[in-house]
């Protein structure tokens, strides 16, 4: 129910830099993801927000006020933190209640009593409401930990890598589950997370961020279709990004030995060029242009992930369903080229020009 | 020269378990279960370790003496009011540094040690120089608190209400360290994000010590009072030190009588083995109602 500015956020443990002019503009309602390796500063940025660390330079904002000298209590916002943090010798009734219950607010019984049953209802914890959190599984931890956020309506949800301790198939449910409850419960949503698959997923928008840095900020599709760096581009999409070395001549873009060929209509001419090719806008057929041979095979049912070898690297490649190449095979295939994607030797992305992207 | 394997000895599992056991054991038997059975004995004897007579069975006489003279009820009213008084102290004042040093600030660590030392004296050196300190021509303690005339400054160790007094701060001072110490592994092993999630929470700080800080730290101070509590109840070395249980049986708790029927005038064996029973049912009694307490603290 709020808009959260972060204006070039700084911020240093000592001699680490944790933050580097972090600037991020999340809008009302808004279920933003911020997605990074360990130790990038998700977690540093998440926690500026909440009050619970100060930042060296830069201000925070929610709404159009200020709130940098403003501690975490009076911040309203509701923090879901990746180790559970239940109150240990509390009923899970008891957990819920605890936000309500400050001294601070004033709700009475009647009212709490509502708020507790409606929020178990949500997260269908409401059979485990008598039950000491002692004896609690994890996904069920959790689920008490995002109900104790949304008994009252804080300002703005952080979630700090909540569904990173669950298991697979929990993961999945909660996943659907969370994004259901922001959607419902209309709250600007900050989430945490390492992993790309719930990134991509559950996010309006998203920062990628990288040593302290954003590196790039868009929606999912934005990310996915124009990553702004090679850093990006591998840290979104499995199986990961095909990325090789290419060089310029005759208007044409050869991988080194010639294996591949692309056109380069609309790029600038450069001594060396990163092609980057998603595994899923490569096709096998027999009228491809290009031939490589088949090493290894990754049947996943819906799809099986091909490990191709070409003169000059290896490929990976989606193809839908059972593949019935035989490893060893040498196979056709074909490259789709409107969805190449081109990167500086230092990273960068190249717009081509021209090219609709 | 090779010996073959068959040939060589060997130790063979269970040998080597008794080798390791048997001694502790010898040890205990001898030491701890013989005398306390062989005590149990004796305390229904009138057997006197100094006179040649060999024990004979009196039943429970000793017992009853002992139950029915009030000088005896006095030892154990004493005992009681010092147990209750000085474990109270203790607990607080040692939770309360275990508070403030949890905080780091600088010289956190050395004021730490400081605190500690008086734990690691022997309590008779203890018992001595504060008996010094005690003093009321030269002692320190009336020169502290203000009173400089010898004539009108409290006598420590001469009146009977104050002696008992003098022992429970000794006590107190000497031993409220040792419950600091536990209380801050109980209060540095409460995880940070319980307390920056009760922040969130906007949880007021009375509500954060109260749901959080107390209940995680309570098996251990439980522990803590179990420890000083039969401390507490054992009394002696502290008492002999300052005031022998003096003036007259002002501070006499239990332990000093023991000692006084045991190994003074009649040596009294028999008696002293019934007192020493007594004792050790009352400690047990009590020490079984705090880790009953305790089992359903850490039960939740």
């Amino acid at each position: 129910m709020s808009r959260i500015r972060l204006e070039t956020i700084s911020k240093t443990f000592g001699e680490e830099l944790a933050l580097s002019k972090v600037s991020l503009d999340i809008q009302d309602n808004e279920f933003f993801v911020l997605l990074g390796p360990t130790g990038a500063g998700k977690t540093t940025t998440l926690r500026v927000i909440a009050g619970l660390e100060k930042q060296d330079a830069g201000h925070v904002y929610f709404d159009e006020s200020l709130v940098d000298s403003i501690p975490p209590a009076d911040r309203d916002t509701a923090f879901v933190f990746q180790q559970y943090s239940l109150y240990p010798n509390m009923t899970v009734y008891e957990n819920l209640a605890f936000p309500l219950k400050s001294p601070l607010r004033n709700f009475d019984a009647a009212d709490i009593d509502r708020r507790i049953k409606d929020a178990a209802e949500k997260l269908r914890i409401t059979h485990l409401l008598e039950r000491k959190t002692a004896r609690l599984s994890g996904g069920e931890m959790q689920r008490v930990s995002i109900g104790r956020a949304i008994v009252r309506k804080p300002r703005v949800f952080l979630m700090d890598e909540p569904l990173s301790n669950l298991d697979a198939k929990l993961r999945e449910s909660l996943r659907v589950e969370l994004k259901h409850l922001q959607k419902t419960q209309e709250v600007t949503t900050l989430f945490v997370t390492h992993d790309q698959i719930e990134a991509l997923t559950m996010a309006d928008r998203l920062a990628v961020l990288n040593n302290g840095k954003i590196i790039q900020i868009g929606s999912p599709d934005d990310i996915y279709d124009r990553p702004a760096s090679t850093f990006v581009a591998q840290l979104v999409g499995t199986p990961r990004i095909n990325l090789f070395e290419t060089e310029f001549a005759g208007g044409k873009l050869h991988s080194l030995k010639n294996a591949l060929e692309f056109d380069a209509t609309g790029l600038e001419p450069a001594s060396k060029t990163l092609v980057g090719i998603r595994p899923e806008d490569i096709s096998i057929s027999a009228q491809g242009t290009f031939h490589a041979k088949v090493v290894l095979k990754e049947p996943l049912g819906v799809e099986t992930i091909v490990h191709l070898q070409t003169e000059d690297n290896k490929l990976l490649a989606i193809v839908p369903g059972i593949s019935h190449h035989q490893i060893g095979e040498t196979v056709k295939f074909e490259v789709n080229s409107d969805r190449l994607h081109f990167f500086t030797t230092e990273g960068e992305r190249i717009e081509a020009k021209g090219v609709a992207a | 020269m090779i010996k073959s394997p068959s040939k060589r000895r060997q130790l063979s599992d269970r040998n080597i378990i008794l080798l390791f056991i048997l001694p502790t054991m010898i040890i205990l038997v001898l030491m701890n279960i013989y005398p306390l059975f062989y005590s149990l004995y004796l305390s229904f004897t009138d057997y006197s370790v100094i006179s040649s007579v060999a024990p004979k069975w009196v039943g429970f006489q000793n017992y009853q003496t002992i139950l029915s003279d009030t000088r005896f009820w006095k030892h154990f009213a004493i005992t009681g009011q010092y147990t209750i008084i000085t474990v109270a102290l203790q607990m607080l004042i040692g939770f309360g540094l275990a508070l403030l040093i949890k905080e780091k600030f600088w010289g956190s660590g050395i004021i730490t040690t400081l605190i500690l030392v008086p734990m690691m004296l022997s309590p008779v050196v203890v018992g001595l120089f504060w008996r010094l300190m005690y003093h009321p021509s030269y002692g320190i303690v009336n020169y502290l608190i203000g009173f400089r005339n010898i004539n009108t400054a409290p006598e420590w160790l001469g009146s009977p209400t104050l002696a008992l007094w003098a022992i429970i701060i000794v006590d107190v001072w000497m031993w409220s360290p040792f419950v600091m110490l536990l209380s801050l592994a109980g209060l540095s092993a409460i995880p940070d994000y319980l307390y920056e999630a009760a922040a969130i929470d906007r949880a007021g700080s009375w509500f954060i010590f109260r749901r959080i800080t107390l209940p995680q730290v309570m098996p251990l101070l439980l522990i803590a009072v179990l420890f000083r509590t039969i401390e507490a109840l054992k009394q002696f070395d502290l008492v002999m030190g300052i005031t022998g249980g003096g003036p007259g049986d002002a501070t006499e708790t239990v332990s000093v009588r023991l000692y006084r029927e045991a190994f003074q005038g009649q040596f009294d064996t028999g008696l002293s083995s019934a007192l020493a029973y007594i004792v050790l049912i009352v400690i047990i009694a009590i020490s079984n109602l705090y880790i009953r307490q305790l089992n359903k603290v850490r039960e939740g």
